[in-house]
């Protein structure tokens, strides 16, 4: 019996009889195999979408951003949007990954591997917009701080600009090396089974020659927990300057102090909705279900009501400021221009989406609903884009001059180039879906003997006994083995 | 390193893994490693082994990066090129946070992985000699270093007494080399031939 227990009234986290084999053999085998006829089919558009997406980008590129329909009055659209959105999209995998690691959520183990590729390659594509967005796009080492020859003419460390630089390279950075660290013992994994020399080679080469040994196994875990701490601040740290990028301008509608935990709220409720998109279809092509449950589904969908309703009450709170500021502009900004006005139709796609369709998951058998979890899931992700083209755009549209008034629907490239992003994203996701193992092996493995089904079976006749007679076997086995050190007592049966 | 004998037991389970520890501790055997397929928990502290500093080097290396970011900016501001940015001061503590908390962990994390890798002698290209190929499957491999005052056989029968399976002689370099998985290159066993022939 392990002492490390968990009750029998907790969810089992691996559904399933399974032993350490199984569950090497359940995640690993797909690596194995060749990918099936919805792989090719589902890489082949993304392949197809990341070639308009380079395309569209190469064509703005070579006729300048005029090819976008920005103009003078709207200044940031599609492109800043979509640059928001997916770097909100990654914040959820940090949350997985690190900030639930402290918090010693065990149903972290069955998803965040996927959580954390997830957030690596959106934070690759929402990296794409701000530099196209240069015109000049081979200046754009301008903005890393070096001597140079014109002058030295150093950047502006005052704009939240320059911060945004620094904060998304440092999270693409950090996310990548949380990731890839806790990825070495799973490479050893498929190293170490594999029957082709050239998986050998290869899976040999990403394992870093990992070995298993206790005393890295005790640094990596000293490690996974620092890089976790590191994490926590950070992810909150990216998307408020991400924030701050409007928050510091003087534009009504931009010029608020709660866009931090506001764009924080909103970046992990659109990016637990990312994860459900695309764990819902992993789990069902690569035959993980019993690893990814319904009581994973569901605790996501608890975080997205959570979120959600954050962001409604932040929707909210913008309102009442807005009219209990009684500064005209502000209140023109949001009553007649937000929630009126040529685009008002963007603010009620956002307001359904994102506060009044979520509600459903005050059920639990919402929750649990895998059609409903996966439709709502894209719902969210509409609304979430549009919150970003609301605050974005209609605060830009309607100038302090009416004679700046302009309107604003994107051009081909830009389109093109938001496409081209989902095709960046899905490549990399098909890619990492066919070649990585998708859920951390060696970390489920750590909570099988816990959290597994059958092994939480066993423990039902502990939990029967009264509590003098459950102490009285545990004294029983002390004096047998007084080696245990609190980790493990060894069987009554 | 150095090329050495070892007789390996495997456990299957961290409950048989445990007592087999403690008994080939207090038997005044010399355990040189126990490979295991994911971090059981309290092992570290079975085998007498520290616990890591690599959190201290952690801390280090954000100080370094925290005192990096502040420095350079105050020094770009107010001695290399001062500049008038909008009547803004030129050491505007506030607008410098963020950039050097982003620095602080940009180089806490960074080091931290470098220090791990090298601690770890992990690096692309790099092998290391691997007692059992489901060490990082399923079973718990230990591996006992034969000493010249170890009876091997003893030593066998009594691994086999406490759990121990798949019990076996192997002769294994301890360090790392480059080479390639795919390959059977032992690359130890030709040094020491080479060796002996010198």
């Amino acid at each position: 019996m392990h002492l490390k227990y968990e009750s029998t009234l907790r969810e089992p986290l691996v559904d399933g009889v399974k032993d350490y084999h199984q569950v090497t053999e359940d995640i690993i085998s797909p690596i194995e195999a060749k990918p099936g006829m919805l792989w090719y089919v589902g890489f082949s558009i993304s392949l197809i979408l990341l070639a308009f997406g380079i395309f569209s980008v190469t064509w703005e590129v070579y006729y300048g951003t005029g090819v976008w329909n920005l103009n003078k009055t709207i200044g940031w659209g599609w492109d800043i949007t979509n640059f928001v959105w997916w770097v909100g999209i990654g914040h959820a995998g940090t949350l997985i990954s690190a900030i639930l690691m402290l918090f010693r959520q065990g149903w972290r183990t069955g998803v965040n591997r996927a959580a954390e590729a997830m957030t690596i390659f959106a934070v690759m594509c929402a990296g794409q917009f701000p530099i196209f967005h240069m015109g000049r796009v081979w200046m754009a080492f301008f903005v890393l701080p070096y001597p140079n020859t014109r002058g030295p003419l150093w950047v502006n460390f005052n704009s939240p600009l320059l911060w945004d630089v620094f904060a998304i390279s440092t999270y693409f950075t950090v996310s990548l090396l949380f990731w890839y660290s806790g990825l070495i013992p799973d490479f050893a994994t498929v190293r170490d089974r594999a029957k082709t020399k050239l998986r050998k080679l290869l899976y040999g080469i990403a394992s870093f020659g990992w070995t298993g040994s206790t005393k890295h196994w005790q640094r990596h875990e000293s490690l996974s927990l620092v890089l976790a701490g590191l994490s926590t601040p950070l992810v909150l740290s990216v998307h408020t300057i991400v924030s701050f990028d409007f928050a510091t301008s003087v534009i009504p509608g931009w010029h608020t102090t709660i866009f931090p935990p506001y764009f924080v709220a909103g970046a992990i409720f659109s990016g637990f909705a990312m994860v459900q998109t695309l764990l819902i279809i992993v789990r069902k092509i690569l035959k993980l279900e019993e690893y990814i449950t319904l009581g994973h589904m569901e605790a996501m969908n608890k975080v997205i009501v959570l979120t959600g309703s954050v962001v409604g009450c932040a929707y909210l709170t913008e309102l009442f400021m807005a009219w209990y500021a009684a500064v005209p502009y502000e209140f023109a900004t949001f009553y007649k221009y937000r929630a009126a006005g040529p685009l008002g139709w963007s603010y009620w796609i956002m307001m359904t989406c994102n506060v009044i369709t979520p509600q459903v998951f005050w059920f639990r058998k919402m929750r649990r609903n895998v059609a409903v979890t996966f439709v709502m899931s894209i719902i969210v992700n509409i609304g979430m884009w549009f919150e970003r083209f609301v605050i974005i755009c209609t605060s830009l549209y309607r100038d302090y001059l009416p004679s700046s008034w302009a309107y604003y629907r994107p051009s081909w490239p830009e389109v093109g180039f938001y496409m081209g992003t989902f095709g960046l994203f899905f490549t990399c996701f098909f890619l990492f879906a066919k070649y990585f193992p998708v859920i951390a092996v060696a970390e489920i493995k750590a909570v099988l003997k816990t959290s597994g089904e059958s092994f939480k079976k066993d423990m039902e006749k502990y939990e029967q006994q009264p509590a003098e007679q459950f102490e009285a076997g545990l004294h029983h086995h002390d004096d047998h083995h007084h080696d245990t050190h609190g980790a493990v007592a060894h069987a009554h049966n | 390193m150095a090329v050495k004998n070892f007789v390996v037991a495997s456990f299957s389970d961290e409950a048989v893994l445990f007592p087999a520890v403690k008994k080939v501790r207090t038997a005044g055997y010399k355990i040189h490693d126990v490979y295991t397929p994911f971090p059981v928990h309290g092992l570290d502290h079975a085998l007498g082994l520290r616990e890591t500093s690599l959190h201290t080097a952690g801390f280090i290396y954000g100080i370094t990066g925290t005192t990096t970011a502040l420095s350079c900016m105050s020094w770009v501001f107010n001695s290399d090129w001062p500049m008038n940015i909008g009547g803004k001061p030129h050491f505007p503590l506030p607008a410098f946070i963020p950039i050097t908390f982003e620095l602080t962990v940009l180089f806490s994390a960074v080091g931290m992985v470098l220090t791990f890798c090298y601690l770890c002698q992990l690096a692309p290209f790099v092998k290391k000699h691997i007692f059992h190929p489901r060490q990082t499957d399923d079973l718990f491999v230990m591996a006992i270093e034969v000493t010249p005052k170890t009876n091997a056989e003893e030593l066998k029968s009594f691994l086999a007494s406490i759990g121990g399976q798949q019990i076996n002689e192997q002769r294994a370099e301890t360090g790392w080399w480059y080479g390639s998985f795919a390959k059977d290159d032992r690359v130890f066993e030709t040094k020491r031939v080479e060796a002996v022939n010198a």
